[in-house]
């Protein structure tokens, strides 16, 4: 097993690396394989797109980064700690400082108004109260929402509900931000938006991101690396692309 | 998550399905409400069966009769003990030895005698009876208008207020027994009677002399002292000092008696007693023999013991340890059942909660998904929906023990109508205890965490993966 700190490189550290990474399934007679043997490495700071066809396991190897899923078998070492020996607490803990998520789907809890949504990861975090207010505040600032703090999500549009999402995503501050079909929910104007956003917290704050789209044109356009997934496996990946012409004119 | 925050976030959830949330509450007060009810009323019951019984003196008195007197002979007597023949009698040397019997405060004859007594010269037939001096301190005499006896030979009455009433000319009338005891009192207090009874002296000289005295006398007489008596009619003059609300049928208010003298002076009146006919034999000897002997106990617990003590005499005792005994058996077996019915509206309720909790779990299972997903542990998840069952069960029994309190008050005043309706007295059958309030609410919220344990562990474990794809 991979454990203890990974030597870090004089540029970029490595965040995160995958070794053999399996995730299997059994439906009924069936044995799915969503992540099937899956190495790579990425280092502090990188932009990183997932892509793939449905299914091609994508978004599993996502959830196995998050901690949300545990690995059948291999390894997945984020900041020098293997996820796949994590008790489920250890994985709490994991999901609650060191990764940040945004969904497709928003996933804002919908009785709450938005500054109590950017709150709840600091209710979980025992972050003391009279801090919370404030850095909620501040965190809608950010995304342009301050003036919309006691709105619940159903008020808001799809991109401002984005919005907040990636608001709650860094509000404690996680090293790792990943991000499910980020704009798939989402108008081409709003989606840049969003992934503008994205790649000002990338720039600005260094976050590592891994993001999962099936769109190529967006990945071509915000992400610095492109990793092809398809049935489980990686097929291919491709370094230093963002804002040029990729150079492999394959479909996918 | 801090429990403030847990708490808060629990109480924001309830509040968001607040109409099944605040039907489940309403589940678990009425729950609560029907067993405060219950053992409310279990326990004003039993208060009012305690307190009657207190008063009437049933759990503290001892009766003691000489074997001698075979009216009260029975099989046990047959088979234990000496024979009736060869016991001894009750006299006041006995009386002294069962005074200092351990845990006995007093043993006092019982004399009573029927007599008749003339007030404003109308003759009234009643019973009389020597009251002991330290019935002053009977809460039987709580009631009581006037003053106890100055002393304890003063010649001084106490009257029942059922007598009080005939002496005034009033018919008693049955059913209401409400009767203003102070009213009764004003016209009579101070008023003189005069009593007239029946002395049995013992006679100086020889017994040929008297005729009619002692028809059956058999051979065993002390030929050298009184070896006879006479009996010589007497009239006695007191005064009215107290009407007492005493229950005539009451054990300490020595039986049925309507009129109370001093013990003491009933004693030096040497009112011809029943017994004295039965036992000849002993009736002219020097100290005083008693039909009955009341022996008060301490308390309660130790009447068995003061009881095989004066058996181991040779004297007959009665008391109704036994009857109370059963009859505390019965109030803990009503309490019990009560609170089995109360229980099974909690239980009822708690079904409720966990059917509330385990659909809540299935509404919100995505944002169950949510939350684990931005970084709450299984223990929050858990806590969350603990602290939403415990917050209903909060709610439930502090609202369903003012219900209880209300139904029990309720219940209280329909019987006091009907109690009235039927002429008793309004009796206080209901009564909640703090420790009740306080266990009430203490068990709703404890049988609401319960019902809370398998909901909260379920949604604990939810996959986070499922629960995010679940629309």
């Amino acid at each position: 097993m991979i454990e203890g700190p990974v030597a870090a490189s004089s540029n970029g550290s490595v965040a995160l690396r995958t070794e053999n990474l399996c995730r299997h399934y059994q439906m009924g007679d069936a044995l799915i394989r969503a992540v099937d043997g899956i190495s790579l490495q990425i280092s502090s700071g990188e932009f990183v797109a997932l892509l793939g066809t449905s299914g091609s396991g994508k978004s599993s190897l996502l959830n196995l980064i998050a901690g949300l899923d545990r690995p059948t078998s291999g390894t997945v070492v984020v900041q020098g700690r293997n996820l796949a020996n994590f008790s489920r607490s250890q994985l709490a803990k994991h999901r609650l400082h060191t990764v940040g998520m945004v969904f497709q789907s928003f996933n804002l809890i919908p009785s709450m108004t938005l500054l109590e949504n950017v709150e709840l990861p600091m209710r979980f975090a025992e972050v003391e109260r009279s801090k919370r207010d404030a850095l909620a505040r501040q965190a809608l600032d950010r995304v342009g929402l301050g003036a919309r703090w006691r709105h619940r999500p159903a008020e808001l549009s799809g991109g401002e509900q984005q919005r907040a999402s990636l608001a709650r995503a860094l509000i404690n501050q996680p090293q790792l931000l990943l991000a499910d079909e980020p704009t798939g929910n989402l108008d081409s104007h709003t989606g840049t938006e969003i992934m503008n956003f994205i790649r000002e917290f990338n720039e600005s704050l260094g976050m590592t991101v891994v993001m999962v789209t099936h769109e190529r044109a967006l990945a071509e356009h915000y992400a610095k690396r492109m990793i092809f997934l398809a049935d489980g496996k990686l097929v291919d990946d491709l370094h230093n692309i963002a804002g040029v012409e990729a150079a492999r004119g394959g479909k996918l | 998550m801090k429990t403030y925050d847990m708490t808060e976030l629990a109480v924001r959830n309830l509040r968001e399905s607040l109409l099944r949330n605040s039907l489940t509450t309403v589940g678990i007060s009425v729950g609560v409400a029907s067993l405060v009810a219950m053992l409310s009323l279990g326990i004003g019951l039993q208060q009012l069966a305690g307190r009657r019984l207190q008063k009437s003196g049933l759990f503290d008195t001892v009766v003691v009769t000489s074997r001698r007197d075979l009216r009260n002979f029975s099989r046990e007597q047959e088979e234990n003990g000496p024979a009736p023949a060869e016991s001894p009698t009750l006299d006041e040397t006995t009386r002294q030895k069962i005074e200092h019997v351990p845990n006995v405060l007093e043993a006092y004859p019982d004399i009573r005698f029927i007599t008749e007594l003339r007030f404003e010269d109308k003759p009234h037939l009643t019973a009389v009876a020597g009251l002991p001096f330290s019935a002053r301190n009977n809460d039987a005499f709580d009631g009581m208008q006037g003053s106890f006896f100055s002393s304890e030979t003063a010649a001084e009455v106490i009257l029942q207020k059922s007598f009080a009433e005939q002496l005034l000319g009033r018919t008693p009338r049955t059913g209401m027994a409400e009767v203003n005891v102070a009213e009764l009192a004003k016209p009579l207090l101070g008023k003189e009677l005069t009593l007239r009874y029946a002395e049995r002296v013992a006679a100086p000289a020889m017994p040929s002399e008297k005729k009619g005295a002692q028809p059956g006398t058999t051979g065993n007489l002390q030929a050298d002292s009184g070896t006879a008596y006479s009996v010589i009619s007497r009239e006695q003059t007191v005064r009215i000092v107290g009407v007492c609300d005493l229950d005539p049928d009451s054990m300490r208010g020595a039986a049925r008696a309507r009129v109370f003298l001093p013990l003491k002076l009933a004693e030096s009146l040497h009112v011809m007693q029943p017994s004295d006919l039965r036992d000849t034999t002993n009736v002219i000897g020097g100290t005083p023999t008693y039909t009955t002997v009341q022996v008060r106990v301490k308390n309660p617990t130790s009447v068995q013991e003061v009881e095989d003590a004066i058996k181991k005499m040779g004297f007959n005792t009665f008391s109704i340890v036994d009857a109370t005994r059963s009859l505390r058996q019965f109030f803990a077996v009503l309490d019990l059942f009560l609170g089995i019915f109360g229980s099974l509206a909690l239980a009822v309720a708690s079904i409720g909660i966990i059917n509330t909790l385990v659909m809540a779990i299935l509404e919100r299972r995505r944002e169950i998904g949510i939350m684990k997903a931005i970084g709450a542990s299984d223990g929050d998840v858990k806590g969350l929906f603990f602290a939403e069952a415990g917050a209903m069960g909060v709610f439930g029994g502090v609202v369903g023990v003012a219900l209880g309190w209300t139904i029990g008050r309720a219940i209280n005043l329909g019987t006091n109508v009907y109690l009235k309706r039927q002429h008793f007295p309004p009796e206080q059958i209901w009564f909640v205890p703090w420790w009740l309030v306080i266990s009430a609410i203490a068990f709703a919220i404890v049988v609401s965490l319960l019902s809370g344990l398998y909901p909260a562990s379920r949604a604990a474990r939810l996959d986070p993966v499922q629960s995010l794809r679940y629309e």
